[in-house]
């Protein structure tokens, strides 16, 4: 892999991007560790790995946002330094960030021509920029109104504004930062589409990303990143489950083992629902769905659809407008957040890090934040009984910390997360809603949230989740409610297809989306033969590009 | 199992989301509302104490061209004037109204105020009421508001929260009304007074860019410094040797040949001094800084999302720096007036909070160039008014008088205004990843 690469003439692929031994120090955390990578034009080149495995970090570094403590970037085997990103730019280097570099209130013109402004003497000629806008739009054939701001734009357009933005200053080597993670899967496809055009133009594309099933679908080559090093190179026909070891270093499963479900009556009953945001959009739309003792519920969508705010409405945190929530028969429609945990309500943050722990706070004292009444006595704090439940708590959930007085900021996103569930699962529970249970953590905690999530729903609690992961909603969902532009779109069976939900998320109803799925499984269905009977063409004609896997 | 699931077949990308009235916004409403209401019920009480006739004189006697004075019946005026207000009040409170009809509605209610508090104020008085006065006196006192509020719209724009507006001008009045003695020079007074504006702001910029310091606290702290400094200065070196060290040159009013004949007018606009003229080329010129060059569309993107700018190729700090430094320059400026123009000598603590006025008036103007000058229009012809009321001797207290105004400031900024939104990385310190 990487060592035989390193030992090969320089220059030997024309135009090749070299990151070569790159290491990356913070503190006493080795970010990158001696990571080398070959990023060649007409490739699309996959870095898969974990949160947290330093992908970012080396794109980063690349993109001139950080520099290197030890190694070198080489582009033609010529060594290049880039000490921001205005160099990494004029080298040829264009991002799509995962958090779009965006100004929101500026028109998609002005986002493009930021930092190369057309005009005379300083002053802005806004008409060349919106000229410029079209020109490039045209040639990519990737439409957006100039003058659009891009507040108002839907995310896959934003991100269309993105890669234009990357394209508008010629970059030949773009790097695509989880591109995926906010659109929904038909967005995906068309994305893909856009990478593999821009690739048969000859440039070069690195597409960094934790999902499986992406990388088998575009990747002409994957490296497997790991705790900041370079684990391997794997070949684009391996299977999830060898990039899944590949990636946590160890045998996972990724289904969860779970008895089908035993639902009883309805616990929770939400029942028209309605909540604005504070400049009167509505974002939760007429919501009304129950959620059964003994059942899983998930709700899909993608971000940025009222997911949030239902979750939020539901606690409490966020007023509603219109409707009732039921808990087991009552209205706790008029309760505040507090008088709802106290009616049995867990509750599971989707930005844990903001809402979900106090993160200077120890790990002893984060697992007793939201009951801490019931661990005092006439006011004072009952140390002993506090320490005797972290330690039941950080065992039976396996939080791997040194001690219970750790404090939880310095705990992996997993851990962290074990903290928060173990919490909020350690009362007795009506209804468990969690939000993105999963974002952030590595694959191996994935599974063991998971089994807890179910292992509560075992015991009869209702239990909703919000998931903009299809994989996770296909993991625990024993029906998904789909929410697009804060309306339920439907509420279907566990087993629908990934097709038909991706479209249910564009806020096509159950039938149709069922009748337009069925249209294109089959037209896909030809291409993938077709792709197949060139694949053993080529194997047999030798031209196979090369892909031997190392390591 | 009770679900609602509604069709939403067609939806075009474009389309409008649907809106409802959030809890947030019903609460503005009727806050206005009621405020509006009790402007308008305390108009309604003052038509017991109003009699007689109100006079409005629009010129005065030194105009070259005399134009009549206005009579208003008083009871009548100011009686529908409350009604006015009372319908506007109730059609906040009762009803959603349009945007378009709340700006109305907030217009009227502003407006029937001024009108009924002023005409309550002279009717029946020996003298007019001035008018020609106050429009001009409310120029000149906004002129170092409207100085002072450019300051701040660079300063913001660019991600960088000045609460230090007084310190600068009162730094700038000082090294003014220093070189100015010393030289008998008002070009190079003014020259002085950038050169404090922009060595303040260079400080601000210093420990908020460089070293992060929390902003808020370090604009107090400069306030703080600057009244110790030139007190300090002033006791020590100027005032023993007030004679030549403190009297420096008047700005005197300058008289556009022509325009200043213009009826009304022509005295209120084109008989400023120099600092006047220099103030309203200032919003233009920022204006187009702002929204019409290359910098000024990185300075907006340094305030708004410096991430951004950073992956751009574009230097945060430095951009941040260079919108500070020049802020200082209209910062300086408006410290000139308090010296040059106002009094011609520094006393300590000359520019009694005229510098967070001035930061009130870019808030409301929503970081606005222009809007940011309206307002600061308006706080000039609030405290000119008050000023010219008490000339009248109208029967309450004269500070009484100074504080209706403000009543006024809040109705209007309050119903007209609303939720403002601030450049989004106002005030947050930029981390490199």
């Amino acid at each position: 892999m990487s060592q035989i690469v390193g030992t090969q003439a320089p220059g030997e692929v024309p135009g090749r991007l070299r990151l070569d031994r790159i290491t990356k120090v913070f503190g006493s955390l080795v970010a990158n560790d001696q990571v080398s990578l070959d990023i060649d034009p007409g490739e699309i080149h996959c870095l898969l790995g974990e949160n947290g495995a330093g992908k970012s970090t080396l794109m980063n570094q690349l993109y001139g946002l950080l520099q290197p403590d030890g190694g070198q970037i080489q582009i033609d085997g010529v060594p290049v330094r880039f000490d921001n990103p205005r160099q990494a730019i004029d080298a040829g280097i264009g991002m799509v960030h995962q958090h779009f570099m965006l100004v929101d209130v500026f028109t998609v013109a002005e986002n493009i021509v930021l930092g190369r402004e057309p005009g005379t003497a300083g002053v802005l000629n806004l008409r060349a920029a919106r000229q410029r806008v079209r020109e490039l739009s045209r040639r990519y054939r990737l439409e957006v109104d100039p003058d659009a701001r891009v507040e108002d734009l839907p995310i896959g357009v934003q991100q269309r504004v993105e890669i234009l933005k990357a394209l508008s200053n010629d970059a030949r080597y773009l790097v695509f930062d989880e591109p995926t993670a906010v659109l929904t899967p038909q967005e995906t496809d068309e994305l893909i589409e856009v990478m593999r055009a821009l690739r048969d133009e000859g440039r070069a594309i690195v597409f960094i990303t934790h999902k499986l099933r992406e990388v088998r679908a575009i990747a002409d080559r994957i490296t497997v990143i790991r705790r900041g090093a370079v684990v391997g190179e794997a070949p684009p026909s391996a299977t999830e489950s060898e990039l899944a070891e590949m990636m946590v270093g160890r045998a996972v499963s990724l289904t969860v083992a779970k008895q089908p479900p035993r639902p009883q009556g309805p616990r929770l009953q939400v029942e028209g629902l309605t909540v604005t945001s504070p400049d009167g959009v509505v974002v939760v739309d007429d919501v009304s769905l129950d959620v059964a003792g003994g059942e899983i519920v998930c709700v899909a969508g993608v971000q940025g659809n009222g997911q949030t705010e239902l979750a939020e409405a539901l606690l409490g945190t966020t007023a509603s407008n219109r409707g009732r929530i039921l808990l087991d028969g009552a209205d706790i429609t008029r309760r505040d957040p507090r008088g709802r945990l106290r009616s049995g309500l867990g509750f599971v943050p989707e930005d844990r890090k903001a809402d979900g722990f106090v993160g200077s706070f120890t790990v002893a004292e984060n697992l007793v934040l939201n009951h801490v009444e019931s661990f005092s006595r006439r006011g004072v704090l009952q140390l002993g009984r506090i320490e005797e439940n972290a330690r039941r708590l950080t065992e039976e959930f396996d939080v791997r910390t040194q001690s219970t007085t750790t404090s939880v900021a310095s705990l992996s996103g997993g851990n962290q997360q074990k903290v928060v569930l173990a919490r909020e699962l350690s009362r007795p529970l009506a209804l468990l809603v969690a939000s993105q249970p999963t974002r952030g953590v590595d694959v191996g905690a994935i599974e063991f949230l998971h089994q807890r999530i179910v292992a509560e729903r075992d015991k009869g609690t209702a239990v909703l989740i919000v998931s903009t992961e299809l994989d996770e909603v296909a993991a625990l969902a024993d029906r998904v409610a789909v929410m697009f532009r804060g309306r339920v779109v439907g509420v279907v069976d566990a087993g629908t297809s990934r097709e038909v939900l991706g479209l249910m998320m564009a806020g096509v109803p159950h039938e149709e989306a069922l009748a337009a799925a069925s249209v294109t499984t089959a037209a896909e269905e030809e291409a993938r033969l077709e792709a197949e009977v060139a694949e053993h063409v080529a194997e047999l004609t030798g031209h196979e590009p090369q892909e031997e896997q190392h390591g | 199992m009770s679900t609602t699931i509604r069709p939403h077949a067609e939806t075009p990308a474009g389309d409008q989301p649907v809106r409802l009235e959030s809890r947030e916004e019903r609460t503005h409403r009727l806050s206005v509302g009621v405020l509006v209401l009790l402007v308008g019920v305390l108009l309604a009480v003052l038509t017991l104490s109003t009699s007689g006739t109100a006079r409005f004189a629009l010129s005065d006697v030194f105009d070259e061209v005399q134009l009549p004075t206005l009579s208003l019946p008083g009871l009548p005026v100011v009686v529908l004037c409350a009604l006015l207000c009372l319908l506007a009040g109730a059609g906040f409170v009762v009803g959603r109204l349009s945007s378009r009809l709340r700006a109305l509605a907030g217009t009227v209610a502003g407006v029937a105020f001024l009108l009924g508090f002023l005409t309550w104020a002279a009717a029946g008085r020996d003298l007019p009421f001035p008018v020609s006065n106050q429009l001009s006196g409310t120029l000149t006192l906004a002129t170092p508001l409207v100085l002072g509020a450019l300051c701040g719209v660079l300063c913001e724009r660019a991600g960088v929260v000045n609460v230090s507006i007084e310190g600068q001008f009162l730094t700038a009045a000082f090294t003014s009304a220093l070189v100015g003695s010393i030289t008998g020079s008002i070009p190079l007074a003014l020259l002085a007074a950038v050169a404090g504006g922009v060595a303040m702001a260079a400080l601000l910029a210093l420990f908020a860019i460089r070293y992060k310091v929390d902003q808020v606290v370090l604009g107090v702290v400069l306030n703080l410094l600057a009244v110790g400094l030139t007190g300090f200065v002033f006791d020590q070196l100027v005032q023993p040797a007030a004679g030549e060290l403190n009297d420096a040159p008047l700005l005197t009013p300058v008289a556009v040949p022509g325009l200043s004949a213009i009826p009304l007018l022509g005295p209120v606009l084109f008989e400023q001094n120099a600092l006047a003229y220099l103030a309203i080329a200032s919003v233009l010129l920022v204006w187009f800084l702002v929204f019409r060059t290359s910098w000024g569309l990185r300075v907006r993107a340094v305030g708004e999302h410096p991430e951004a700018a950073d992956t751009v190729g574009i230097s945060v700090r430095g951009t941040r720096w260079s919108a500070v430094l020049v802020g200082g320059v209209f910062g300086g400026l408006g410290g000139a007036f308090f010296s040059l123009a106002a009094t011609g000598s520094f006393t300590k603590e000359m520019t009694v909070g005229n510098g967070f006025i001035a930061l009130a008036a870019l808030i409301m103007g929503r970081w606005h160039p222009v809007w940011a000058t309206v307002m600061a229009l308006f706080f000039g012809f609030v405290t000119q008014m008050a000023s010219q009321l008490q000339t009248l001797s109208t029967p309450v207290p004269s500070q009484f008088l100074l504080l209706l105004p403000y009543v006024a400031t809040v109705v209007a900024v309050a119903g007209l205004i609303g939720r403002v939104r601030a450049p989004a990385a106002d005030g947050v310190p930029y981390d490199k990843p």
